[in-house]
C-alpha cells in the first residue's frame, strides 16, 4: 500500500463518511426531539434520488401518488380533530400544505415537463415531493402516539420503514438509477484525482452541517427544537409546541436525507432498499454520538467512512462485518463512562 | 321430483369431483427483496403459461417468499398441505431453492427449481430425486468463459463478487478451472449489492495489473465495480456473468460497459441466432409473448427460466396424466418419472435431455458468449 492508494482510500472514505454524518445528525435531531428510532431514514436518501432519476427520465415519480395520498389522509383527520374540538378557523394553514400544495405539486409534473428543466430545478422539485412526506408520516404514525415508551416508537419506525420499502419497490421497480453529475470537472491534488462531484458532496454536507449549527444556535425554531429536546415539559410550560417541534424534525429529517440520496445518486447507483444500509451505518455512527452529541455523532460517521473503505481495501469480503461490529466496544465503552440511569418508565 | 334432486346432487359431485382433477402448479418467486429483479419477470412469465394442458386445467398458485429462505420453506409447506399442489415450480434464488428441497422429498412432490447452483441437483442427494432446476450451472457457464480468455490470450485475471452465495459460489468454479487450464487469479475480491462505493478492491484490482476482470454480480449491482475499475483508468478486458443479462444493466452501466463479454443463454440473442438452431423458434415465442404482455424491451433471461419449467411441465404432465389423476400421490409420482424422462425438449435457454444422474439435462447449446455492442447485447462467433 503505497501513499497514493491511502490518499484514494481516505478521498473515499470521506465522502462516504459526510454522507453518513448527514444522516447521523438527523438520526440524532430526531431522537432528541421525539424520542423516535427513526430507522425509515434511509428510505428518503432512496426516495430522494429515484424520485430525481425518475423526473430525469420523464416518467411520474410514484413518490407524487405518495404525497397525494398521504397529505388526503392527514387533511381529513385534521379536519376531524379540527371538527371535534370546535377549531376548524384553525384548519387554513393544515388545509393549504395538505392540500393546495400537493396539487400544486403535480400540476408542475404534469404541465411544466421537468424532464427538460435544469438540474437545479430538478433538484429542488424532486425535494419539495419528497420532503413534505416527513411532517406527514410524523402526522399519522407517531404524533397520536407522542407520549408513548421509546420501544413503542422503535417498532413503529420498524413498520414505517417496512411500509417505505415495500412501496419504494412498488414506485421504482428492483432495478437501480444513477443521474448525471452535477460537475463533470476532475482536479490533480497531489497525484490524485479528485472528481467534482466528490467536492460537491462534501462541500454541501459541510454547508448542511454550519446551516444547522446556526439554525439550532441562532433561530426561534431551533431554540425551539433544542428546549424540546432537553425537557419537553419544560418546553410546553414555555408554550412551545410539542407536536410543531416532532413535525419541524421530521421535516428537517426528510430533507437532510434526501439531499443525501441526491449528492450521491451519480457517485452510485441507488436502488429503492438501498437506503437503509446507509441509514444503519448513519446509526451506528449516531450511536457513537450517544444519540445526543452532534460533532461526536459528525466525528464518528467520517471515522465510519474511513473504517469501511480501508477495511474494503484489506479484506472486503469482510469489511461490512468490520464497519458493525465498531458498535461493540463503542456500546461497551459509553456502559462504563456513563453512570447508569434507570429507563425512563 | 326427489329421483331430480339425487341427480342434481350426484351432478354436484361429479362437478366437484371434477374440479379436484384440475393440475394445481404451486409457483414460489422472490418477488421482492433483494432477488426482485430476477423475481418478477418469472412472476410475469407464470401469467403467461397455458391454462389447460393435455385437455386438463391448469391452476397456478403464485406465492412470494421475498428473498427470504423461511419464508420460501413455509411457503412450499403451505401450497403442498393447504393447496395440495402437484408440482412446485421455484424458487427464484439459491439458498431458498436449497431449503424447500427437504420439504419436496418429505412429501414427494416433484419440484422445478429456478436458480442457478449446480447443488441443487446434486445427484449425490438422495433427496434430489425429486428436483430439477431449469437455468444453467456455473461450470458450464464459467468454462465458456475461460475458453474466451483463453482464446484472447489473457494470462492473469482478477476476480470480484457478491460477497454471498452467488460470488463465492461463481468464485469455486471459475477459480476450478482456471486452475486446471493454468490461468492465473491475482486477484479475488469481494463486494455487497448494496455497496455504495467499491474503491478498496478497485485499487487493489489495479495494483495487480491484471489483463482481464471478471465480475461476478446479478444485476445492475454487477455494474459498480466495472464504473469504478473505468473511472480509475483500468484499461483491460471486462468478463460478466449471465447474472446481468437484462436491459437495466445497460441502462444503468451505459457506455463504460461497451465492449463486455459474458456467457449467457440464448434466449438472450434469441432474434440474432441462426435459422438452423431449434432454440431460436422457442426463445423467440417467449419473447413475443413476454414483450407483448410487458412492453417492448423489457424481456430479460431470467423470466425465461419459468418459460422453460412450464415447457418443462407441458411435456411431462401429457405422460404423467395417463397413469394417475392429478391430485394423487399417484400423480406426483408419475409427474416425476416423466420429468426424468424427458429427451430432446427444446426450450428457450437450449435443448433438455434428462436423465436418473442429470435433472438439469443441458449440453453446450445452452449457452453462447455475448458482447455488448452500442448498448445491445450481440451474439459472438
Amino acid at each position: 500500500m503505497d501513499l497514493q492508494i491511502a490518499l484514494l482510500l481516505g478521498q473515499d472514505g470521506i465522502v462516504n463518511g459526510a454522507i453518513y454524518a448527514l444522516l447521523a445528525l438527523a438520526l440524532v435531531l430526531v431522537f432528541a426531539v421525539t424520542r423516535v428510532i427513526f430507522i425509515p431514514q434511509g428510505e428518503f436518501v432512496a426516495f430522494g434520488a429515484l424520485t430525481l432519476a425518475s423526473i430525469q427520465d420523464g416518467k411520474t415519480p410514484g413518490t407524487l401518488w405518495l404525497v397525494l395520498g398521504l397529505s388526503a389522509v392527514v387533511a381529513v383527520v385534521e379536519i376531524v380533530v379540527a371538527a371535534r374540538n370546535g377549531l376548524l378557523r384553525r384548519l387554513a394553514g393544515a388545509l393549504w400544505w395538505n392540500i393546495a400544495y400537493p396539487i400544486a405539486v403535480a400540476g408542475v409534473i404534469f404541465v411544466a415537463e421537468p424532464q427538460s428543466w435544469p438540474l437545479a430545478l430538478q433538484v429542488v422539485l424532486a425535494l419539495g415531493l419528497v420532503v413534505p412526506l416527513g411532517p406527514a408520516v410524523y402526522r399519522l404514525a407517531y404524533q397520536p402516539l407522542a407520549s408513548a415508551s421509546v420501544l413503542v416508537l422503535l417498532i413503529v419506525s420498524v413498520a414505517v420503514h417496512l411500509t417505505l420499502v415495500g412501496l419504494g419497490l412498488l414506485f421504482f421497480g428492483a432495478e437501480g438509477s444513477r443521474t448525471p453529475a452535477f460537475s463533470d470537472a476532475s482536479f490533480d491534488w497531489g497525484g490524485v484525482a479528485v472528481t467534482g462531484q466528490t467536492i460537491w458532496v462534501v462541500g454541501a454536507s459541510a454547508a448542511l452541517m454550519i446551516g444547522l449549527y446556526f439554525f439550532f444556535g441562532r433561530s426561534l425554531w431551533g431554540k425551539a427544537l433544542r428546549a424540546t429536546a432537553i425537557n419537553r415539559v419544560g418546553a410546553r410550560l414555555m408554550g412551545i409546541s410539542t407536536t410543531q417541534a416532532g413535525k419541524l424534525s421530521f421535516l428537517l429529517a426528510a430533507a437532510i436525507g434526501a439531499l443525501s440520496g441526491i449528492l450521491i445518486a451519480p457517485i452510485t447507483t441507488i436502488y429503492y432498499d438501498t437506503g437503509f444500509i446507509i441509514g444503519l451505518k448513519g446509526f451506528v455512527a449516531a450511536i457513537v454520538g450517544g444519540l445526543a452529541s452532534y460533532p461526536v455523532a459528525a466525528a464518528g460517521a467520517i471515522l465510519v467512512g474511513l473504517l469501511e473503505s480501508f477495511s474494503s481495501f484489506w479484506a472486503s469480503a469482510f469489511k461490512e462485518v468490520i464497519v458493525f461490529t465498531l458498535i461493540i466496544p463503542v456500546l461497551v465503552w459509553r456502559s462504563l463512562a456513563s453512570r447508569h440511569v434507570e429507563d425512563e418508565e | 321430483m326427489k329421483l331430480k334432486i339425487v341427480a342434481a346432487g350426484i351432478a354436484a359431485l361429479f362437478a366437484v369431483g371434477v374440479a379436484h382433477a384440475d393440475i394445481t402448479v404451486g409457483v414460489v418467486v422472490s418477488a421482492t427483496g433483494p432477488a426482485a429483479s430476477l423475481g418478477i419477470p418469472e412472476k410475469n412469465t407464470v401469467a403467461l403459461l397455458p391454462q389447460t394442458i393435455g385437455g386438463q386445467k391448469v391452476n397456478y398458485i403464485v406465492l412470494d417468499d421475498a428473498s427470504d429462505t423461511t419464508t420460501a420453506v413455509k411457503d412450499i409447506r403451505k401450497l403442498i398441505t393447504e393447496n395440495k399442489v402437484d408440482v412446485v415450480v421455484g424458487s427464484t434464488i439459491t439458498p431458498n431453492s436449497l431449503a424447500m428441497i427437504d420439504v419436496a422429498a418429505e412429501s414427494e412432490t416433484p419440484m422445478v427449481s429456478m436458480a442457478a447452483s449446480a447443488r441443487i441437483v446434486d445427484p449425490g442427494n438422495p433427496k434430489v430425486k425429486w428436483v430439477f432446476k431449469t437455468p444453467q450451472n456455473d461450470i458450464q457457464m464459467s468454462t465458456a468463459i475461460v475458453e474466451s480468455m483463453l482464446n484472447s490470450k489473457v494470462q492473469t485475471v482478477a476476480f470480484i463478487g457478491f460477497s454471498d452465495a452467488y460470488g463465492e459460489g461463481w468464485y469455486q468454479e471459475f477459480s476450478k478451472i482456471a486452475d486446471a487450464r493454468k490461468l492465473k487469479i491475482v486477484a479475488n475480491e469481494r463486494y455487497n449489492r448494496s455497496d455504495t462505493s467499491v474503491t478498496g478492491q478497485v485499487l487493489k484490482i489495479l495494483a495487480a495489473k491484471p489483463d482481464a476482470v471478471l465480475i461476478a454480480g446479478a444485476g445492475t449491482p454487477a455494474a459498480l465495480p466495472q464504473k469504478a475499475l473505468k473511472e480509475k483508468g483500468y484499461g483491460g478486458r471486462f468478463y460478466q456473468t449471465h447474472g446481468v443479462a437484462n436491459m437495466d444493466f445497460l441502462r444503468v452501466c451505459g457506455k463504460d460497459c461497451e465492449g463486455t463479454l459474458l456467457p449467457a443463454g440464448p434466449v438472450l440473442v434469441a432474434a440474432q441466432l441462426p435459422d438452423s438452431n431449434p432454440i431460436k423458434k422457442v426463445a423467440m415465442d417467449y419473447v413475443g409473448k413476454y414483450e407483448a404482455a410487458q412492453g417492448k424491451g423489457s424481456v430479460s433471461t431470467f423470466g425465461a427460466h419459468a418459460w422453460d419449467a412450464g415447457i418443462l411441465l407441458q411435456n411431462a404432465i401429457p405422460v404423467a396424466l395417463k397413469k394417475a389423476q392429478p391430485g394423487t400421490r399417484e400423480f406426483r409420482v408419475a409427474l416425476r418419472d416423466a420429468l426424468e424422462g424427458l429427451k430432446n425438449v427444446t426450450v428457450s435457454h437450449g435443448v433438455v435431455n434428462m436423465s436418473a444422474q442429470d435433472h438439469l439435462g443441458f449440453d453446450q447449446r445452452a449457452r453462447v458468449m455475448v458482447r455488448v455492442e452500442n448498448g445491445a447485447w450481440k451474439l459472438t462467433q
